[in-house]
């Protein structure tokens, strides 16, 4: 039937491809007729029937082997589903176990809450849209995009209300930062509190966000330079989530952002439109955004001035700290996993600074004695995780993993007896210490804290 | 980029050293916002009372209106843990004459109230306006708003029981806020050129170290996130521990238990956590816990209530169908829009206790 297969000799084997090269073009170009839709009909049945007595053959063969080698699985022997079964993809059926999860007990409410991220199964550095984690203060919504206003007001020449038409209008940026709460790894500065990286680090994502550069924006509306020295942010959900971002700022990095990860922002994430605050703790990255008003001075809002502050021994609060200081952690082995035997493991991990580029990663496997550099993976971009690799061979024996991340100003990520020399053990926010995993004889490794 | 249109625009700029070739550059892109826009969006008020509205409320009818739509969730002192974290406690008279709050040094008060915090009373007064209630938000007129922050300030023995909060008096109001100096601006984590105030060096061998573990996560802690083993992949380089059981003492018992798990069929003991999940799902835990209160009455205490009660069930169905009000207090429960489906199983699910 094929002129290749009469030379070759060779029996097609992928039903894809039993329909003659010129028939499919003439198909694809003209469409089907009757007489078309019969021969093709055919020439599958033929096709079909060509490799279900191939697998029965192998079925039959008696040499010894793993059955899912011997025994040709379903997938190899039968006709698969059809492009757009599922018209948005999504993950495969096995894929059940990597979910964001709650820490019981942390809050009370669940739409005041936190759901954190499965670091312990990710790869690279993007954060799958659906599996970024959530953090609401009350509850969140699917906003129609076409009723979506967005205001900048306060010391500019011309107050301006935009729609979601003008916003992607205008030039746009794409980039890749990562977004961390400021309350990450929060449950750990005293002791080991929670039992996995999921719910120490997952409070951290890692996407492509697009948008128009805030800059753009308050030039258009004629913003005040002299006078305007912050901007504050406001979201249009119900807690009109507020937070101040100083003019510098607002002017060199951020983005008012419609897309992640190639597509429009995910309702959890600020559907239709959020701002993008490189570097800057996830609370001021400000979902469903609906305002920005340039001001003269800060603005001190209830996630200003009573959370997302750092308390220090002496009873001082250090107010507008937002900075995600220089951090690592290994992903994987990690606590609550085990590994299956001694031998080759690849240690993995993330790393990232709110000040920049990463520039080295360190890992160590015995407490923090020794250390060697990791291997630090593509892309390089600032303000954006960076995935590091470390060559190990275990030899049964119990061993602390550690990581160890130094950004491009020389940043060193501390040991957590230094950070609490500084701020005690109370402050809740920014936890950027090295993390330690304990590996038992067993296999089985658990969160443990050591320097 | 951003660098780029920066410069465009500033290049413009300088030719013409009009604003008005800004909005050329983006010609009917955008519109000018409206005097009432402004007005309806722009609540904000700051420390310095800047979009504070005029307006006044006393403590006593902050008290009426803290009854009826706060207290449900925060105490009707304010004082309640199970929602929130409490808004009144932990202060004292010296703090009000300090402005610092001796509670926040060492360890004396774990749990940290929104009053010790709290250092300008504007944040008070934008919050309550623009979030609370919760579950209605944005719904109280200026007046209720002071009468709110007159009646926790009050609670927290700042002003006296007989007072008027009003656009008049609260910067003087301010001067007796607890915390008010409390706040310090002088750190490195404001800006992505500030100092840091840690210093840690890249030892790379024979590095100091105490050889001692400081802190262990509790073996008697590890299922309190559910099972491990189902939170990792079932197959790659590692696998989830199974922490219903405790700790495998050898590689070789950790090996057994893999292979183990392996061959066990998938665990049936799903359909709590389901349950739970569809609760979740239709909003019905934003009101309700499974064993504590939070608007609605906890889970377990409705079964207790209708452990004899015949057809609870049914009942219970259409209550939750249709909305009810009466039975556990003042605060009715709106009409549930979940399918007749999730509302059966759910009842169920209640009236089994958990
Ligand atoms: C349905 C429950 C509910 C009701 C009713 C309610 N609140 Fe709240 N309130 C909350 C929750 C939940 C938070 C925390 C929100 C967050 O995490 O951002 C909160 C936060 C607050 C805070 C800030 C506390 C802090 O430390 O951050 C204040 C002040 C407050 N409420 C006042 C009020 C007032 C005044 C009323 C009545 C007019 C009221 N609330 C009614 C649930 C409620
Ligand atoms: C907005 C808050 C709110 C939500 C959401 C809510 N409830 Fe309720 N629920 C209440 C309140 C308040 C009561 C007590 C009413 C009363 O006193 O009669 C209540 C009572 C109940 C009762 C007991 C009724 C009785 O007469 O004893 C059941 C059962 C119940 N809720 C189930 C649910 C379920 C199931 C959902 C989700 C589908 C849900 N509730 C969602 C507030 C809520």
């Amino acid at each position: 039937m094929d002129d290749r297969n009469k030379k070759t000799g060779r029996i097609q084997s992928a039903p894809e491809n039993f329909l003659d090269a010129d028939l499919a073009h003439e198909i694809t170009t003209k469409g089907l007729n009757p007489e078309r839709r019969s021969f093709m009909l055919k020439s599958f049945l033929a096709a079909s029937a060509a490799i279900a007595s191939g697998s029965a053959f192998a079925g039959k063969a008696k040499s010894a082997g793993d059955p899912n080698i011997l025994n040709l699985p379903e997938h190899s022997t039968t006709l698969g589903k059809p492009v757009t079964a599922n018209p948005y993809g999504v993950p495969s059926k096995y894929e059940t176990n990597l979910l964001r999860r709650e820490s019981p007990g942390l809050t009370r409410v669940s739409a005041a809450s936190v759901s954190f991220a499965p670091l312990q199964g990710l790869f690279g550095i993007i954060t799958p849209s659906g599996l970024h984690f959530e953090r609401h203060h009350q509850g969140w919504h699917d906003i129609d995009p076409s009723k979506h206003r967005f205001m900048i007001n306060g010391l500019v020449k011309n107050p301006k209300v935009y729609t979601m038409d003008d916003l992607m209008r205008l030039p746009s940026v794409s980039r890749m930062h990562f977004i961390e709460c400021g309350a990450n790894s929060a449950m750990e500065w005293g002791n080991n509190a929670v039992p996995t990286v999921q719910y120490t680090h997952g409070m951290l994502s890692c996407s492509e966000f697009t948008g128009v550069p805030l800059s753009v924006l308050l030039d258009d509306c004629g913003y005040d330079k002299k006078k305007g020295k912050f901007v504050l942010a406001e979201g249009s959900d119900g807690s009109g989530m507020t937070r101040t971002v100083p003019i510098d700022q607002a002017l060199d990095d951020v983005i008012v952002a419609w897309a992640m990860n190639g597509e429009m922002l995910r309702p959890e994430n600020g559907y239709p439109l959020r701002l993008v605050v490189p570097g800057v703790q996830g609370v001021s990255w400000v979902k469903w955004l609906r305002r920005i008003e340039v001001g003269d001075k800060p603005y001190a809002t209830k996630d200003e001035a009573v959370h997302y502050i750092d308390l220090m021994p002496d009873g001082q609060y250090r107010q507008y700290t937002s900075i995600q200081e220089c951090k690592s952690v290994i992903t994987s082995p990690s606590a609550g996993q085990v590994l299956l035997d001694k031998g080759f493991y690849n240690i993995t991990g993330l790393a990232w600074s709110g000040r920049g580029k990463i520039k080295r990663v360190d890992v160590s496997v015995d407490g923090g004695k020794n250390w060697k550099k990791a291997r630090l993976e593509s892309p390089d971009l600032p303000k954006c995780l960076r995935r590091f690799n470390f060559d190990w061979v275990w030899d049964g024996s119990p061993a602390i993993l550690q990581s160890r991340a130094i950004d491009e100003t020389g940043y060193v990520q501390p040991k957590i007896n230094e950070l609490r020399e500084v701020r005690g053990t109370r402050s809740i926010y920014h936890n950027n210490a090295i993390q330690s995993w304990k590996l038992a004889a067993s296999g089985e490794l658990s969160n443990v804290q050591t320097y | 980029m951003f660098k780029r249109i920066n410069l465009f625009l500033a290049v413009v700029a300088s030719m013409a050293l009009s604003v008005s070739v800004y909005a050329d550059a983006y010609t009917n892109i955008g519109r000018a916002a409206t005097a009432e826009e402004i007005a309806a969006w722009d609540i904000d008020v700051r420390p310095d009372f800047k979009g504070l509205p005029a307006g006044s409320g006393s403590v006593e009818e902050g008290e009426e209106l803290w009854e009826e739509k706060c207290a449900s969730c925060h105490g009707v002192f304010g004082e309640s843990n199970e929602v929130f974290t409490p808004i009144v406690g932990g202060i004292s008279e010296g703090d009000v004459k300090a402005g610092r709050v001796a509670n926040l040094v060492g360890n004396r008060q774990p749990q940290k109230t929104t009053i010790m915090k709290v250092a300008t009373i504007s944040t008070l007064w934008d919050y309550i306006n623009r979030a609370m209630p919760w579950t209605a938000p944005k719904s109280l007129k200026p007046d209720e708003v002071y009468a709110a922050t007159a009646y926790i300030l009050s609670l927290s023995g700042v002003i006296p029981e007989d007072f008027t909060l009003s656009d008049k008096n609260i910067a003087e109001v301010q001067k007796l806020m607890p915390n008010r100096n409390g706040m310090s601006l002088k750190h490195g984590l404001r800006t992505v050129d500030g100092k840091p105030d840690v210093h840690s060096k890249a030892c790379m061998k024979n590095c100091k170290t105490t050889g001692k573990l400081t802190s262990t996560f509790p073996v008697s802690a590890r299922n309190t996130h559910g099972n491990i083993q189902q939170q990792n992949r079932t197959f790659g380089a590692v696998r989830g521990i199974d922490t219903t059981q405790p700790p495998a003492k050898t590689l070789k018992e950790t090996q057994e238990r893999l292979k183990l798990a392996a061959t066990e069929k998938k665990g049936s003991a799903k359909a709590k956590g389901d349950m739970l999940s569809v609760a979740k799902k239709n909003n019905c835990l934003t009101c309700h816990g499974v064993k504590n209160k939070i608007v609605g009455p906890s889970f377990n205490d409705i079964a207790t209530k209708y452990k004899d009660v015949k057809n609870a069930n049914v009942t219970l169905e259409g209550k939750v169908k249709k909305g009810t009000s009466g039975t556990w207090g003042d605060i009715p429960m709106p009409a549930q829009s979940a399918s007749d489906r999730d509302i059966k199983a759910l009842v169920n699910w209640i009236l089994k206790g958990n």
